[in-house]
């Protein structure tokens, strides 16, 4: 555990160190984040207005914290295991990784968290002030607080868990990005970055509630918002740890059935 | 004399190895191509053909082959990273494809071609990281560092971004990177490709003491000759997957080497030495003649009888024409 943890803390002063090579990609990449949220919670502000200051149960106030929250949420959740891996795997550098006596998942983990930590602080600044600007309306109760910090955490690990094993597909085709594309378009759709849930129809609420998109970023978007309630809450945590269950055996055994047609292929 | 190493002493073992891979084959035109998107033809194809061999611990081995004769892939296959079709191999006495820890903090695998260092940063970020995935501890780190940087003339390069050091550096700093957990079982797949003379000589020498030092087993593949010559007293020969010699290289060497050149040194280049073999170049009186191999001691002992020599050389042909011969044959 100990030579874990010392790993861990290696591999973030190399993301670290990694991530300030390249300063101006970083602060492009940065604005890319604020941009998507940002172009939906004015299109939703303006239709909330046009529609006398209110859409469903949301307020135009309401909006902008609940895109200003998404952002911030879909940052610490957000991988991109999916082309990294894929990159990994053409350029042969996987084959160290799978020649060291460490799981590989630990090093994306590790530098999955480190890029997280130099850039939610940078993007927490942003989502204030623009809440300032766009005038957001939020009010937090304690145990909402209590309950959004491993709600936040079970969310990070699923998703993470879920597009690891989707990026295991570039074990079998190198050209992953049309995979990737429609998962980011199920994604948009059905976690709740589009608009809130309760306002998309009937049918795509019980499909998002049945998926796990929904649960890494829609359920801790609406939680911190006050939008559910404490047993709604603890169902949602349930649902969370059941997919955590399911992502977990899913990703070690697409992992394994991965490695092994990579070995028979090589690269 | 090369004597295989027994089974139950060697430290790699492999037994009727073979590896087919199923790649996808379409032919050229637009007829081809909309066929293809409904149905793939796969064709096998035998990277390597029930080959066995052992290594004795210590042993450097040079791996040869022309491209695409199965090096790479019987490396993979040794090193943990592809699973055989069918044979068995161990090494240090375990299954390399299980990737059991143990075994994989006793191996490495350097592919000249290929880099596992993070590439945008300087190599110590790369060489910390190794020491605590290998659980190297801190005082062995620093000292087996130190020695690398020594042997291998690191110093400013560790701190350099790897992007920014040159071909001969970052394959130095590879090996360095590779070689920090002190493995006992070294696999090298073209670690000198693509370097000048003078790198390629450091590399070299430093694979040499590395294996004096460590008793490490050396598995290495190269194209360039002077590494084998250098380096492997033994050398193992596939050919389309095949294996096709495994002995000492003087062995190889003489049962390929058909010719001889003799060199000999006349006052100019005047005399018509046709009769006595082929004359590849003459300059300033200095004639360089390549004879058969059974007949160089009578048309040595006849030049010396017919014309004014002052000096005389007889050589072996370059070992790299040796190869190459053997390979040729061993087509046919």
């Amino acid at each position: 555990m100990k030579a874990l943890f010392q790993m861990y803390l290696q591999q973030f002063k190399t993301t670290f160190a990694s991530m300030f090579q390249y300063r101006a990609s970083l602060l492009i990449w940065m604005i890319g984040q604020v941009l998507e949220p940002l172009v939906f919670l004015v299109v939703w502000s303006t239709v909330s207005n046009g529609n006398g200051g209110s859409v469903g149960d949301y307020t135009t106030g309401a909006f902008v914290s609940y895109f200003l929250v998404l952002m911030l949420v879909n940052q610490f959740t957000y991988t991109w295991l999916m082309w990294d891996y894929e990159w990994r795997i053409r350029e042969g550098i996987l084959s160290f990784a799978l020649l060291k006596p460490v799981h590989p998942i630990h090093s994306f983990i590790a530098d999955n968290l480190m890029s997280k930590a130099i850039q939610l602080p940078v993007l927490t600044v942003i989502a204030v002030a623009l809440a300032f600007t766009f005038h957001a309306v939020l009010s937090v109760s304690l145990w909402v607080v209590l309950a959004f910090i491993p709600v936040l955490i079970l969310a990070f690990f699923v998703r993470f868990l879920l597009e690891w094993t989707l990026a295991q597909a570039a074990f079998w085709t190198t050209r992953v990005s049309s995979l990737n594309q429609l998962y980011f378009l199920l994604l948009l759709l059905f976690s709740g970055q589009i608009a809130p849930l309760s306002l998309l129809p009937h049918s795509i609420q019980i499909a998002a509630k049945i998926l796990p998109l929904y649960w890494t970023v829609g359920f801790p978007t609406e939680l911190l918002l006050g939008k559910i309630t404490p047993s709604a809450a603890l169902f949602g945590i349930g649902v969370q740890a059941v997919w955590l269950i399911i992502t977990f055996f899913l990703a070690g055994a697409v992992f394994k059935l991965g490695t092994k047609a990579y070995s028979a292929v090589g690269q | 004399m090369f004597r295989p190493a027994a089974v139950e002493d060697s430290i790699v073992h492999i037994q009727s190895l073979s590896k087919i891979y199923f790649v996808n084959q379409q032919e050229a035109g637009a007829k081809a191509t909309v066929h293809g998107i409904f149905r793939r033809k796969k064709t096998p194809v035998q990277a390597v053909d029930e080959i066995s061999f052992n290594m004795a611990p210590g042993e450097i081995v040079g791996f040869l082959g022309p491209n695409g004769a199965g090096k790479t892939t019987t490396l993979k296959m040794l090193s943990g990273l592809l699973y055989p079709t069918s044979g068995t191999v161990t090494v240090l006495g375990h299954i390399p494809w299980k990737r059991e820890k143990t075994f994989l903090r006793q191996i490495t695998l350097v592919m000249g071609q290929r880099n596992q260092l993070v590439w945008d940063i300087p190599a110590i970020h790369s060489f910390e990281l190794n020491r605590v995935i290998y659980r190297i501890p801190p005082d062995d780190y620093q000292s087996i560092l130190k020695e690398l940087t020594d042997l291998l003339e690191l110093g400013p390069l560790l701190t350099k971004p790897v992007r920014n050091l040159s071909l001969g550096e970052r394959m130095k700093c590879e090996i360095a990177a590779a070689l920090l957990h002190r493995p006992q079982v070294v696999f090298l797949d073209e670690p000198t490709i693509g370097l000048d003379v003078t790198m390629q000589r450091r590399i070299r020498s430093f694979i040499a003491e590395y294996n004096k030092r460590f008793g490490a087993t050396v598995l290495m593949t190269s194209h360039y000759m002077a590494d084998v010559e250098a380096l492997c007293k033994r050398v193992v020969v596939i050919h389309h997957g095949r294996l096709l010699f495994d002995g000492e290289l003087a062995l190889l060497l003489q049962r390929f080497t058909s010719h001889k050149t003799i060199i000999i040194q006349l006052s100019e280049c005047q005399a018509d030495l046709k009769v006595y073999g082929e004359v590849l170049a003459c300059e300033d009186g200095r004639y360089t003649l390549r004879v058969p191999k059974a007949e160089t001691a009578r048309i040595t002992e006849r030049l010396l009888a017919d014309l004014p020599v002052v000096d005389l050389l007889v050589e072996d042909p370059p070992i790299e024409e040796v190869i190459d011969r053997a390979f040729t044959e061993w087509n046919k």
